[in-house]
């Protein structure tokens, strides 16, 4: 246990000291997603949208840094740590590897969250963007469980990078933009047919953006995103349980068939 | 007794795919029975592609074996896994793991994690470790500003980082230049002999490497170990043998000296500058060696010297495969 705990407390000081080592990702990260945004906001002014719109946007610009986050950096990152020659010190050390993505998610959690609030804080100043907080314990307990459950769903993404490679760059490819749509990063979901609502469901993030819109932008409380609260802590285990079954899966797979630290596959 | 090491029966295949052009299965590792005591430095001596590495992964438990079955510290290192990371490290040479934005001194932190160690106990082992591999002077400067032979170095010193028991090293000092390469045999020489119950198997393709450093030595070919002994008695196989070294000029290819009777194998170096080779040929029998000459003085080549040197691992290695390491 205290080896595990060690790990995590470790693998998340590398994440958190890179990001600060090289602090101008700060900037960009904030003012090219503004762009995208300002986009979408200045259509619904030009509609004559709900005002509450243009908070729904920028949440939504702040959250898709962590989706993001997910599928390209935590996803990839044992992917990269084969590339770069870590992998092989970590995988024959005693530790679990679920210990060493959880420092990766961590570590990915604190940067990312910076960006998310340079992008909300830059939402705020130019578009003067209205938080009615309902309850802040909901909202963070809403973030806190969207969290686990993203980055589990990272975690089973990670496993499949590790076997397959450079072939899960299409797969997270292939997710990326069907994930903006139906999650509701830039609407609510509410406005999609039902069938496409169904789908939406299946994606953690989904309940996760309607929560916490609700709880910051409308003043709703804890207990108008209780259903929203009992589903993503299911997804969070559910999403957890499946991480730790796919790496384990895939290691035993990788190292059957000799594919665990084979480079540019 | 237990051995510290141990295969039994190791066989190792894998598949080719469709895409690769061919298919079917190469098998790397071929009915590999090695056994190591503790305390001992045993290394691998073979060419590339002989199956060293795919065995050491299989020790590091990286990779399972087709058959058979590998045993680190008493632990089966498909069953039991865990107790085999416990007690073991491996140095992987041209590799050169770590965080370029973090500093030595992190990184040496850092992988010191992964194995439980407290803060304080982890700076004066960073300390000692930085100093053995000569970059005490270095521990604030990242990673992405060390040179290729300094990463090296930190590959090494990470090796140690947890004080395993057992220690792989495949080919450490790939890559390094001379006078790295000596420091970091002397350094791994010195913590075997400081330390009688750890063991160290060492992968290479330097006969000079095995023959300085090991206690024994199995020669590996195709991924079957044709030979295990100390280096004295692999070279005493040899005393009923002859060993011709000749410096040719003009001539690249020796290959038709091989339907000599009475050569057992021969390896060659060709200098393409300067158009000479150095020939090594293995004789079962002096009496051939007249023709051998004769085979050698043809129209554009020309016999610049002849030795009769010491026998060494490589001729070791010729005498049983029939070619040399390269």
């Amino acid at each position: 246990m205290e080896r595990n705990i060690r790990t995590i407390v470790a693998r998340t000081y590398v994440r958190v000291v890179g990001g600060f080592r090289e602090p101008s990702w700060l900037i960009w990260d904030t003012i090219l997603p503004m762009l995208s945004l300002s986009a979408y906001i200045y259509v619904y002014k030009v509609m004559n949208a709900p005002r509450e719109f243009t908070g729904f946007v920028i949440l939504g610009g702040a959250m898709i840094a962590f989706w993001l986050n997910v599928l390209w950096s935590m996803a990839a990152q044992l992917y990269w740590e084969k590339e770069t020659g870590n992998l092989e010190p970590f995988l024959i050390a005693p530790i679990s590897r679920m210990a060493m993505l959880m420092g990766m998610a961590i570590g990915g959690i604190f940067n990312t969250t910076i960006r998310a609030l340079g992008i909300v804080a830059a939402g705020i100043l130019v578009f003067q963007v209205e938080f009615l907080v309902g309850d802040p314990f909901a909202a963070l307990i809403i973030f806190a469980l969207t969290m686990i459950a993203l980055y589990s769903l990272g975690m089973v993404f990670a496993s499949l990078f590790l076997m397959y490679g450079r072939e899960a760059w299409h797969t997270s490819h292939l997710l990326q933009e069907p994930i903006y749509f139906l999650s509701g990063f830039y609407f609510p979901v509410k406005f999609l047919p039902f069938w496409l609502q169904v789908a939406a469901s299946a994606i953690p993030v989904t309940f996760g953006m309607d929560a916490i819109r609700r709880i910051l932008i409308l003043g709703e409380g804890f207990q108008d995103v209780s259903i929203h609260v009992i589903v993503l802590a299911a997804f969070s285990v559910i999403l957890f349980l499946m991480a730790r079954w796919a790496l384990r899966y895939m290691e035993q797979m990788g190292r059957r068939e000799g594919r665990l630290t084979l480079r540019w596959q | 007794m237990e051995y510290s090491v141990e295969s039994r029966n190791v066989s190792r295949t894998f598949k080719k795919g469709k895409n690769e052009g061919i298919e079917g299965t190469v098998r790397a590792l071929d009915d590999v029975s090695i056994k190591i005591r503790s305390g001992e430095l045993f290394g691998l001596l073979g060419p590339n592609g002989a199956g060293k590495t795919t065995l050491i992964k299989i020790f590091c438990t990286l990779l399972l074996p087709s058959k058979g079955s590998a045993y680190v510290g008493g632990h089966d290192v498909v069953k039991d896994a865990d107790s085999v990371r416990r007690i073991i490290n491996m140095i992987s040479g041209g590799e050169t793991p770590g965080y370029g934005i973090l500093t030595v001194n992190e990184n040496l932190w850092f992988f010191s994690q992964l194995y439980g160690m407290r803060g304080d106990i982890a700076k004066g082992r960073i300390k000692e470790l930085l100093e053995a591999v000569g970059l005490a002077d270095q521990g604030n400067t990242r990673m992405n500003r060390l040179s290729s032979g300094m990463k090296q170095r930190l590959n090494v010193a990470r090796g140690f980082m947890n004080d395993p028991e057992v220690l792989f090293l495949d080919e450490p000092t790939l890559g390094l230049d001379v006078i790295s390469a000596k420091q970091i045999r002397g350094y791994i020489r010195k913590w075997v002999n400081t330390q009688p119950q750890k063991t160290v198997l060492l992968t290479t393709h330097y006969m000079a490497e095995a023959d300085e450093l090991c206690d024994r030595v199995g020669i590996i070919h195709a991924g079957r170990v044709v030979a295990c002994d100390t280096p004295s008695n692999l070279k005493d196989m040899m005393k009923n043998k002859t060993v011709f070294q000749f410096k040719v000029a003009g001539e690249s290819d020796f290959t038709r000296l091989n339907s000599i009777k009475g050569v057992v194998g021969l390896s060659w170096t060709h200098h393409i500058e300067s158009d000479l080779s150095t020939l090594k040929v293995v004789l079962a029998d002096q009496a051939a060696a007249p023709e051998v000459e004769s085979a050698l003085r043809q129209p554009g080549s020309k016999i610049l010297s002849l030795e009769t040197p010491e026998p060494t691992l490589e001729d070791v290695f010729i005498h049983l495969v029939g070619k040399g390491l390269e």
